[in-house]
């Protein structure tokens, strides 16, 4: 049984198509989420001198690894991009494929490396460092996960060849997923 | 015709996006490393100043990369960088109205003890803990 598609799906009224234009809305207002968080950490980081001898447990090598496991993820989503708009519906699955395995790399490494910290006795209420590090990296890894988890009912329709626009939709959300986690970065784990 | 009509006919999203020129993502992304790589090392230097450039400025320059680049921000209607730089302004007046009272713990007519408490406390066990471990 088949359905007519909503007018929402086939209408650019704003010179924009509609869908691309509502993933443009959900970035503006995670900027306002995530900046609110960030300038508060900031804020706070600034106030308080005493967050430099938590900061220094924070695992740099690990805060890098990621950024380049996301970075990397980012350009294989631009390339399905490139290949959703050459009609390769096949390459663009394949490529959002990798890009989820970005995805989950990512996860993996936070996962080992929150359970260290906490084992380490670091936890959500051991300090507001600790509170904001938590708060911060865990609302961005529920972002990833959403991420991958959309990615792969776009690559799922994307493989047989269909809806090929939304490969660009949701590689926006992925890089600005990416993007947050390029500020994240420095704030949580290089400024000790 | 009427609306319901057009919009059945428009063309689909992507149609609508129109195909562009694509840069050399892969070059985009090598810069991309390239940076984060200077992020890492810069603050082993130990100068503040250099810290603060190479992590922050540089991750102000990634940015930049990505959304032009990766997210063709460039190639989008401007008011949608209008619309995203607007919600950044939100977030500065936001900073700019609570920061006094944040970072700073006493004024003319005010005193933050507990956050002075907090300091303190904080400053005199940070000694501590690092021996323990």
């Amino acid at each position: 049984m088949s359905f007519p598609k909503p007018a929402a799906t086939l209408r650019s009224a704003t010179g924009i198509p509609t869908g691309r234009l509502g993933v443009w809305w959900v970035i503006a207002s995670e900027i306002v989420i995530f900046g609110g968080l960030l300038g508060s950490y900031i804020m706070h980081r600034l106030g308080h001198p005493e967050w430099a001898h938590q900061s220094i447990n924070t695992n740099t090598w690990a805060g890098a690894f990621n950024t380049l496991v996301l970075l990397t993820s980012s350009l294989f989503a631009v390339l399905a991009h490139q290949a959703a708009e050459q009609k390769n519906g096949p390459k663009a699955a394949r490529l959002l494929m990798v890009t989820c395995l970005g995805g989950l790399i990512f996860l993996i490494v936070k996962s080992f490396e929150w359970t260290h910290e906490i084992r380490e006795g670091f936890t959500l209420t051991s300090n507001t460092f600790w509170s904001f590090y938590y708060t911060a990296a865990g609302l961005h890894g529920l972002h990833v996960i959403a991420g991958v988890v959309i990615m792969l009912i776009v690559a799922a329709d994307a493989r047989k060849g269909l809806e090929l626009q939304r490969v660009e939709n949701i590689g926006i959300y992925w890089h600005f997923v990416d993007l947050v986690w390029i500020f994240l970065f420095p704030l949580l784990y290089i400024a000790k | 015709m009427s609306d319901t009509a057009q919009a059945q006919t428009a063309p689909a999203p992507a149609a609508a996006g129109g195909e562009h020129h694509h840069p050399n993502y892969v070059k985009i992304w090598a810069i991309l490393v390239g940076l984060l790589a200077v992020s890492v090392v810069g603050p082993m230097v130990g100068v503040r100043w250099l810290t603060l450039v190479t992590a922050f400025g540089i991750a102000i320059v990634k940015a930049y990369l990505v959304a032009r680049n990766f997210m063709h921000i460039n190639l989008e209607k401007r008011w949608v960088a209008y619309l995203l730089l607007g919600m950044l302004a939100f977030m500065a007046i936001f900073m700019g109205g609570v920061s006094p009272d944040v970072m700073k713990h006493d004024g003319a007519n005010w005193n933050n003890d507990a956050a002075k408490a907090w300091v303190e406390k904080g400053l005199k066990e940070a000694p501590k803990e690092e021996e323990h471990r």
